[in-house]
């Protein structure tokens, strides 16, 4: 092959690797949109508490002697779902359930305001700079001529790939085989109706708020190794990347959140190949609008019927 | 009853023990080579014990707290203003008496505290613009922002490139944004609710990595410096006279000596103006058929559409006014501040802006300057605490949602009702 298309691959793979992490925090704000229809808009929080979780972790079982790698990444891994769970279940508490029923923008901003406490009180008490974590997993894979250019896979790309697509493998069957996935299935697809039936409603849109939480908390685990860094302020940027996934994919839908991710994160490794990348910040949401335009309810959204 | 009540709490409190335990229990420590970590000390443990207490025993006695709370009487505004046939007489003495203060009042306290008013007046500016789009539209905005950048871009490189002064550039600014809106609503404004909210969230993110990138142009982050002070028809406000041969300056004219606080009660006055203009102009098209369709739009769009609105012309209509709002307050800030950077146009200011519409009362007037002034106010007097200050900010959010969801001053609308 030549140099051009190695290089292409490399960003490919670079792309699959941000895109399913992408994918992992995009399925809570689906999840959630589909069932009470609003955007959760503390979730990137979340994920950044799951990044910082992990750090701390990873931190206090080094300083206890413990070496061995998978044990640390397995605690750390369970401590982070742990925790960014009982945050996913606090925030609907306080900032959606009390609010249910009211005008839409009533919950909205009261989880802007949720996003804006959380990223403040981890600053105050973690500090507002960045944290550094020396590289856990290092080394990889090579292809191609060494001498031209190498496509790498390292190590931890594949670990990304690995417990992604255990994760959604586990969540489909969850959704589609047990009991409570029945239930959120039902509640997507009529809240009221389904309380009538004798469901616990309240208990179901907990449940969506929790494994959204914890698969964002896998999310920040994944990308606080693969990234080495982690500050207050990540939650914003990637909470909105994700949600911009949810949407190109057709928000609501599962398998539409796991495609928009890896459109999302390919698309920006091309940009950053060929442009300066910070612009592919504004290439994501350009796409996104493009999208919308020509395909309001995403790539797998079912359209909306208006009901008069 | 009771033992689920005591188990309903124990369970709140173990949850508020997890929870802190991040926030306070635990701190990375970075001072090393080695990322560490520290327990808290004995005192912030006391802090999470108390803490804890509170939330067990809250849950434990909710019954008994609901109705204390209920006991206080909740005022109500619209209780304590005299009848509406008293208040139609009243009412253009009342705005008469109050612009007569706005004017004099500068002149009675420091520069300090008309410094705050001036940004006070940009908040109410940007928040009776964001208020056509959300409060009467029905439009959820996230990027309002990026309008308002727009416009102090637009004045603050007219001015560096061309020279142009501030009363020209005021209304090239708004326009620019009105256009910039135009732009953006055209094709977004077919989408739902939600996809609305995320688009402009997305828009006002990228303008301003468009500002921070663009060196050539906008002098990335660095921003613009220098710029131009507005003008009283040619006087300018500073000690030497800049613009060339026969420019003079405001204290030469008046033979008054030089004093920097002419300038800062000048600029309050502008923006005085300003507001005056938005508010007159918003006040007369909510009376306008166009208006009316604006908030018809919001109560129930398949009607409107089957009335024959127009829907598109409409939203297009308010989103364009509101953004163009937004310019006009973006250009006094530019002329202002003298510096601006993109530093000024991030997401949080959308947020702020939007918390001063929903926390007003979405639609209210008064309630939006009400809630501008203590937005604005409130963090300067938390200024002791500038640490917490954004995380009291969000929980004020929260909570404020929580009692009072209608905002300070709620809507009064027109209504009849048929009794059956």
């Amino acid at each position: 092959m030549s140099e051009f298309s190695l290089y292409l691959l490399q960003q490919l793979i670079n792309g699959l690797t941000i895109g399913s992490t992408y994918a992992l925090i995009a399925i809570g704000y689906t999840m959630v949109y589909g069932i009470i229809g609003m955007i959760n808009f503390a979730h990137g929080e979340i994920y950044m508490i799951g990044s910082y979780i992990t750090f701390i972790v990873i931190a206090g079982l080094m300083s206890m002697g413990i070496v061995s790698l998978p044990i640390i990444l397995i605690i750390a891994l369970v401590v982070a779902m742990f925790m960014a769970s009982t945050y996913g279940w606090a925030v609907e508490r306080v900032a959606y359930r009390p609010l249910r029923g009211t005008n839409r923008l009533i919950p909205l901003i009261s989880a802007i305001g949720m996003s804006i406490f959380l990223q403040n009180a981890v600053g105050i008490s973690q500090g507002f700079r960045d944290v550094a974590l020396p590289p856990m997993v290092s080394g990889g894979w090579a292809f191609g001529n060494p001498a031209d250019f190498e496509v790498t896979v390292s190590y931890m790309q594949v670990i990304i790939f690995a417990v992604t697509f255990v994760t959604m493998t586990l969540l489909t069957l969850f959704i589609s085989k047990s009991r409570m996935g029945r239930a959120c299935r039902a509640c997507a697809e009529d809240l009221g109706m389904t309380n009538l039936l004798g469901i616990n409603t309240n208990k179901v849109i907990a449940l969506t708020f929790i494994i959204g939480a914890a698969l964002a908390a896998i999310a920040g685990l994944l990308l606080g190794l693969y990234y080495g860094v982690v500050n207050p302020f990540v939650g914003f940027i990637a909470g909105l990347k994700a949600f911009t996934a949810a949407v190109l994919g057709g928000i609501g839908s599962i398998p539409g959140a796991v495609l928009g991710g890896l459109i999302l994160g390919v698309t920006e490794a091309m940009t950053a190949a060929f442009f300066p990348s910070e612009y592919k910040d504004v290439v994501a949401f350009g796409l996104l609008i493009t999208i919308l335009l020509f395909r309001p309810s995403g790539l797998l959204g079912k359209p909306e019927i208006e009901k008069v | 009853m009771t033992t689920n009540k005591f188990y309903n709490a124990i369970f709140a409190a173990g949850i508020t023990l997890i929870l802190a335990c991040l926030m306070i229990g635990v701190k990375l420590d970075t001072s090393g080579t080695q990322l560490a970590v520290k327990g808290a000390t004995t005192a912030q443990w006391t802090w999470i014990g108390g803490g804890i207490a509170i939330v067990f025993l809250s849950q434990l006695f909710t019954n008994q707290i609901d109705a204390l709370f209920r006991m206080i009487p909740k005022p109500s505004i619209s209780t304590m203003l005299p009848e509406e046939k008293k208040m139609a007489t009243l009412k253009p003495w009342l705005i008469a008496g109050a612009i007569v203060i706005m004017v004099i009042w500068p002149f009675m306290v420091s520069r300090g505290s008309v410094d705050l008013a001036t940004l006070t007046l940009i908040y109410i500016m940007l928040g009776l613009g964001l208020n056509i789009v959300v409060g009467l539209a029905g439009l959820l905005d996230l990027g309002f922002v990026a309008f308002y950048a727009v416009g102090a871009y637009t004045y603050a490189l007219l001015s560096q490139y061309f020279g142009l002064s501030f009363w020209v550039c005021l209304p090239i600014s708004a326009g620019m944004a009105a256009l910039f809106g135009f732009i953006l609503g055209f094709p977004v404004l077919r989408l739902r609710g939600d996809y609305l909210a995320i688009v402009t969230l997305g828009f006002g993110e990228i303008i301003r990595i468009l500002l921070n990138n663009w060196t050539e142009v906008t002098g990335g982050p660095s921003g613009i410096s220098g710029i131009a002070k507005p003008t009283l028809f040619g006087l300018e406000f500073t000690r030497k006279a800049k613009g060339g041969e026969d420019a003079m300056t405001f204290h030469d004219y008046f033979n008054l000596d030089y004093s920097s606080s002419y300038k800062v009660i000048f600029l309050y006055l502008i923006a005085i103006l300003l507001v005056c203009i938005v508010i007159y102009v918003i006040n007369r098209l909510m009376r306008m058929p166009i208006g009316r369709a604006w908030e018809a739009l919001r109560e129930d769009e398949i009607a409107c559409r089957s009335l024959g609105l127009n829907r598109t012309a409409i939203k297009l209509s308010a989103f364009t006014l509101g953004a163009s709002t937004a310019g006009f307050a973006g250009a006094f800030f530019s002329a202002r501040q003298g510096f601006i950077s993109p530093e000024s146009f991030i997401f949080i200011e959308s947020a702020i802006i939007l918390a001063i519409v929903v926390l007003g009362g979405m639609g209210s007037q008064m309630g939006i300057i009400l809630a501008a002034i203590v937005m604005t106010i409130l963090p300067e007097l938390a200024r002791e605490f500038s640490e917490y200050r954004m995380l009291l900010f969000g929980l004020l959010m929260v909570l404020m949602m929580r009692w009072r969801p209608d905002g300070l001053i709620p809507t009064k609308r027109p209504q009849l009702e048929l009794k059956q």
